[in-house]
């Protein structure tokens, strides 16, 4: 239990580099799987592509996409870039079938609405169908969230200090402690990120804080997409 | 100089196939974990998946339990119950922490599988005189049998990434070249090993989709359109107004 006291500064300092190396690929992802996930909303033909596509990039073992995106992109093995660019994959892969699925979910009465009281395209699409999707797609991004953050430890494999570090470490010194202190911090922060992402939505979305409906959606859609994840 | 020759170089040279050291030794390895500790998570969960979903009861919990295993991080797992059950166990101590990380994908398939059927037809069931073993054998598994399978699926790819990276603790399997590889610099023996278990992987998945697909019942897939999304309201309009 000593290691514990005499490394407080430790488990902060690398839980705050943890929270660093998620953020990125969170809202990475999230930025990219909207244009992705519209693409496969709207046209038939490109739906079946991208989802599977997405699906295949998904089964990719995290440890291997980690090895293998260096020579593909021409950056180093042991950078932090690469730790983000395979997180962000997996986030888009994630999250551009919850765009899909959550654009699919408009009612199309309203989407005809808007069309009717001349809302162009773009328009339609920010104002309308983009707020109405939200609760679906904050479905997906919460998963996305979370299995980010707990994906983040294998970086250490390839030398990317975060909470990880606790979990070699100890390893090698034989201290249990200190990988229990790094999975239970792992753990919190996911936790906490995932009811700030539960708060925003209920701020952003003042609408869906009473509806009843919204929850079984959610629920399957984290069955769905959350059950398996990589890791 | 290409990386992905060298890989392929090294993936194809003759020595890989010979000795204690072999790839196909090693795929051995990774698919034995694999498969022991998809099939224990499944002998725990289905069963369990089958009481909620028939039942209902303990949903709440099981909806809890696969949300919060999602955080856990499964390489952090691994080595904790290595140091918790021994060092000189390590296999068991590996095999325990696949089966954690499996049972809850198996779970929500097993339950939500049961849970997605029709209420009216358990209705139906229980009307013609169904008992509650043959409205769970004959309507609910087989029903439910392609979620299921989608459970099974998430589960061992997650356990096939997770055995990858227990190859950190001396388990073997194919993600021990990459292990090794990191402390020597071998990058093309990293790369050659990754793109093996991408393979691995991919295969896996794809005969689980076969699967998903070949459990379907006849009854249920005969009455299944192609495309699942609702049709745009501009052509419904315009299919309406031509069907007048």
């Amino acid at each position: 239990m000593n290691w514990l006291g005499n490394n407080l500064d430790l488990i902060l300092q690398l839980s705050i580099e943890h929270v660093r190396l998620s953020i990125l690929p969170i809202v990475l992802g999230f930025v990219v799987s909207i244009p992705i996930g519209w693409v496969a909303y709207r046209f038939k033909l490109t739906r079946g592509l991208l989802l599977t596509l997405a699906g295949l990039l998904f089964t990719i073992p995290s440890l291997a996409l980690l090895v293998i995106l260096p020579p593909l992109l021409g950056i180093s093995a042991l950078s932090d870039a690469n730790l983000t660019i395979a997180l962000t994959i997996y986030a888009v892969a994630i999250m551009a079938r919850s765009v899909a699925d959550a654009l699919g979910s408009v009612d199309p009465a309203v989407r005809q609405s808007a069309t009717a009281i001349g809302y162009g395209s773009w328009r339609r699409f920010w104002a309308v169908e983009f707020p109405l999707a939200g609760p679906v797609i904050l479905a997906g991004l919460r998963v996305a969230a979370v299995s980010t953050i707990s994906l983040v430890t294998v970086g250490i494999l390839i030398g990317t200090e975060s909470l990880g570090y606790l979990f070699t470490n100890g390893y090698q010194r034989r201290i249990i402690v200190e990988i229990l202190a790094g999975v239970v911090m792992v753990v919190v922060i996911a936790l906490v990120v995932d009811y700030l992402l539960v708060l925003l939505g209920r701020l952003l979305m003042p609408w869906t804080r009473k509806q009843k409906l919204v929850r079984p959606q959610l629920e399957r859609l984290t069955l769905a997409t959350g059950a398996g994840g990589m890791e | 100089m290409n990386l992905f020759s060298e890989a392929m170089a090294w993936l194809f040279a003759p020595e890989r196939y010979t000795g204690g050291d072999a790839l196909q030794t090693r795929i051995a390895e990774h698919l034995f974990y694999t498969f022991v500790a998809v099939l224990i998570a499944a002998v725990v969960a289905i069963p369990l998946g089958y009481f909620i979903g028939h039942t209902g009861r303990g949903r709440e919990i099981a909806i809890g339990v696969s949300g919060a295993a999602r955080a856990i991080p499964s390489f952090g797992l691994i080595l904790l119950l290595v140091l918790l059950i021994g060092v000189t166990q390590k296999p068991l101590a590996a095999i325990i922490a696949f089966v954690l990380l499996g049972i809850p994908s198996i779970l929500a398939g097993a339950y939500s599988g049961l849970e997605a059927i029709d209420r009216r037809v358990i209705d139906a069931a229980r009307a013609v005189g169904m008992t509650e073993w043959q409205i769970l054998w004959k309507v609910e598994v087989p029903l439910g049998l392609p979620l299921l399978i989608g459970g099974l699926r998430s589960a061992t790819l997650q356990i096939v990434a997770t055995v990858t990276l227990a190859a950190y603790i001396g388990l073997g399997g194919v993600g021990g070249y990459i292990i090794a590889g990191l402390a020597l610099r071998r990058f093309d023996q990293m790369l050659g090993a990754a793109l093996v278990i991408v393979a691995l992987a991919l295969v896996l998945d794809g005969l689980f989709a076969l699967a998903e697909r070949l459990v379907v019942p006849r009854g249920v897939a005969a009455g299944r359109t192609s495309d699942v999304r609702k049709r745009s309201p501009r052509a419904r309009a315009v299919a309406e107004s031509s069907a007048k």
